[in-house]
């Protein structure tokens, strides 16, 4: 649905001792259909300028974007107007018209492509229903509370049935529990429309939450990019550690440290205990977590054995062979 | 003080109509071009709607630059001065520069600048998001012109306007000094110059109702307007 390929973005210097910022460095990305995927990074490593390319509010300084099949780059600013009505974006602060509605701020994309007033009406009426807003629809934006808000951005960014939705941070300013229902709205959404969804946040948890999968940015390139199940099944991956952290324990000298990952039934199962026992050895938990990511109950598990890898080839090999995902962990750790 | 109601009362009608006329002329072409201007200046400013008009960045910085110009030389001359200058200029358009009609011309000139540099400011406080949000639905120049920048401005906008209008009261009463009439012209000939007070406070009176009145309508309006 969005391809990413080699994407450049400098901006020139302020004045003439500035220096030229790049804040994309030959970003690549894919995200395919009906998926919810996830951008995080640390501030300032390029995350919203990545986003604001997607529909080029800003323009790339080299390399192209494709949504839904149409490079975005080689197309002229009326060209891109329309090809913007098909991508829906959502701000962290909310950015709603403050002399307008509800109903008129989400009428507002409509107005601009040209749609009727009574289609208008009924449309805004009928997507202010779909985000749980229909009964506040001529209330005016300050009325309204922070997840409200968001809901009507969330409508107004629907209303034009894109194939595409982007997020910047759309939960930042919201507490916990509203960060919670808007999640839960944007899941609902991608389930029930197949919008797809391209969200930039610097929470984990919005990850672990709602995307199917994530990628990590660090200084404007793409340094890890998948499923986020598949990317659990990399203890070296960056974001599966962020997503579980485990600590920085690293063992005795001379012992091995090994990963696992379980996800499913074998979340249930007593593996430390029953290893022990099979093996008579006794294994040191330095590190574990269980926890829901995208509907999957998914545990990961930082173990100490004593002794080399060499002697313990036989455990490990018998923990590999129950379905569980395993990674030696080097000596250098 | 013997106050000869019978005989002031048509002198400040008649004044009164008078300043009317010559503010509500120049209101009119101050609001179009005060905020044809003060559009342009903010759309051409760097980051503003039209700041590469024609795909031109150093056309857009040119604008930009001749137009702020323009508006600070018109906010520099002190009105009396202006409407001296201006008078072969009214002379012109009008074919006299005396009256409230002739004095509407130097009135216009000082307000449109003024008034400008005021939507300027309110159209600078909307928020850099909403155009943003604005954009990524595909809307073109002129609707974020008129329907973001214009729109989320107008309490502001408002609230400039009764300023302008103040000072057109203000500049009026100058023009009355030098021909233009209006209730500067009783003050100064009747309280100045023939020291009748009677005439010189029932003036600053009239003037002071004035000026509360305009800004009562327009502070009304404006939180109408607002829904912040
Ligand atoms: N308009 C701009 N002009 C100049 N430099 C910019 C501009 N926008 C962003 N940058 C720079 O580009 C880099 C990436 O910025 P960006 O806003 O994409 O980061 P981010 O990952 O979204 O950070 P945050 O999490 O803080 O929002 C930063 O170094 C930033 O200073
Ligand atoms: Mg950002």
């Amino acid at each position: 649905m969005i391809t990413i390929t080699d994407l450049h973005k400098s901006y020139p210097p302020r004045n003439a001792r500035g220096t030229t910022v790049e804040a994309l460095k030959g970003t690549d990305l894919t995200v395919a259909d009906g998926e919810i995927f996830g951008v995080v990074g640390q501030s300032g490593a390029g995350k919203s300028t990545l986003l604001r390319c997607v529909n080029l509010l800003e323009r790339p300084t080299s390399g192209s974007i494709t949504v839904a099949g149409q490079d975005l780059t080689t197309l002229g600013e009326a060209e891109l107007r329309v090809a913007r009505h098909g991508i829906g974006m959502v701000f962290q602060h909310f950015n709603l018209l403050s002399s307008r509605t509800v109903a008129e701020n989400v009428e507002f994309g409509l107005e601009i492509t040209g749609v009727d007033r009574a289609a208008r009406r009924a449309r805004s009426a009928e997507v202010l229903d779909l985000v749980g807003l229909g009964d506040r629809a001529s209330a005016y934006p300050s009325q309204l509370s922070g997840g409200q808000k968001q809901r009507v951005g969330i409508a107004r960014a629907l209303a034009g049935n894109p194939k595409v939705l982007l997020s910047d941070e759309a939960t930042s300013s919201l507490d916990p529990e509203t960060t919670d229902s808007i999640l839960q709205l944007l899941k609902e959404l991608n389930r029930t429309l197949g919008v797809t969804i391209m969200l930039i946040t610097h929470e984990m948890e919005v990850v672990k939450r709602i995307c199917t999968s994530a990628a990590l940015i660090e200084g404007g390139r793409i340094v890890e990019s998948g499923n986020v199940i598949d990317l659990l099944n990399t203890p070296q991956s960056k974001i599966a550690h962020a997503l579980f952290p485990l600590g920085e324990s690293r063992g005795e000298p001379g012992n091995t440290v090994i990963e696992i990952m379980y996800a499913g039934h074998l979340a249930d199962e007593p593996i430390v205990g029953r290893m022990s026992r099979e093996f008579g050895i006794d294994v040191n938990i330095l590190g574990a977590a269980v926890e829901v990511v995208s509907d999957h109950r998914v545990g990961r598990m930082r173990l100490e054995l004593p002794g080399s890898v060499e002697s313990n080839a036989v455990p490990i090999a018998r923990l590999k062979d129950s379905g569980l995902y395993v990674e030696v962990l080097e000596g250098a750790l | 003080m013997n106050v000869n109601w019978g005989v002031m009362i048509p002198i400040l009608t008649k004044a009164v109509g008078e300043t009317f006329q010559m503010i509500g002329i120049a209101l009119v072409f101050t609001i179009v071009f005060g905020l044809l201007v003060g559009v342009l200046l903010v759309s051409t400013d760097e980051g503003g709607v039209n700041e590469a008009p024609f795909g031109s960045r150093r056309l857009g910085a040119i604008i930009h630059a001749v137009l702020g110009f323009i508006v600070n030389i018109g906010r520099s001359l002190p009105f009396i001065i202006l409407m001296v200058v201006l008078i072969p200029f009214t002379r012109l358009i009008i074919g006299t520069f005396i009256g409230p009609t002739a004095a509407a011309v130097p009135l216009t000139i000082a307000a449109i600048p003024f008034f400008a540099r005021l939507v300027e400011i309110a159209l600078r406080e909307v928020d850099t998001g909403l155009v943003e949000a604005a954009r990524s639905m595909g809307a073109k120049r002129g609707t974020i012109i008129w329907k973001v920048l214009l729109a989320e401005a107008r309490p502001s906008i408002v609230l400039a306007l009764s300023t302008s209008v103040i000072s057109l009261l203000n500049y009026s009463a100058i023009a009355g000094t030098i021909g233009a009439g209006g209730i500067g012209d009783i003050a100064i000939r009747y309280g100045y110059q023939r020291y009748d007070n009677s005439y010189l406070f029932t003036t600053i009176i009239i003037l002071i109702v004035i000026v509360q009145v305009v800004q009562l309508v327009a502070s009304a309006v404006a939180r109408k307007l607002s829904h912040r």
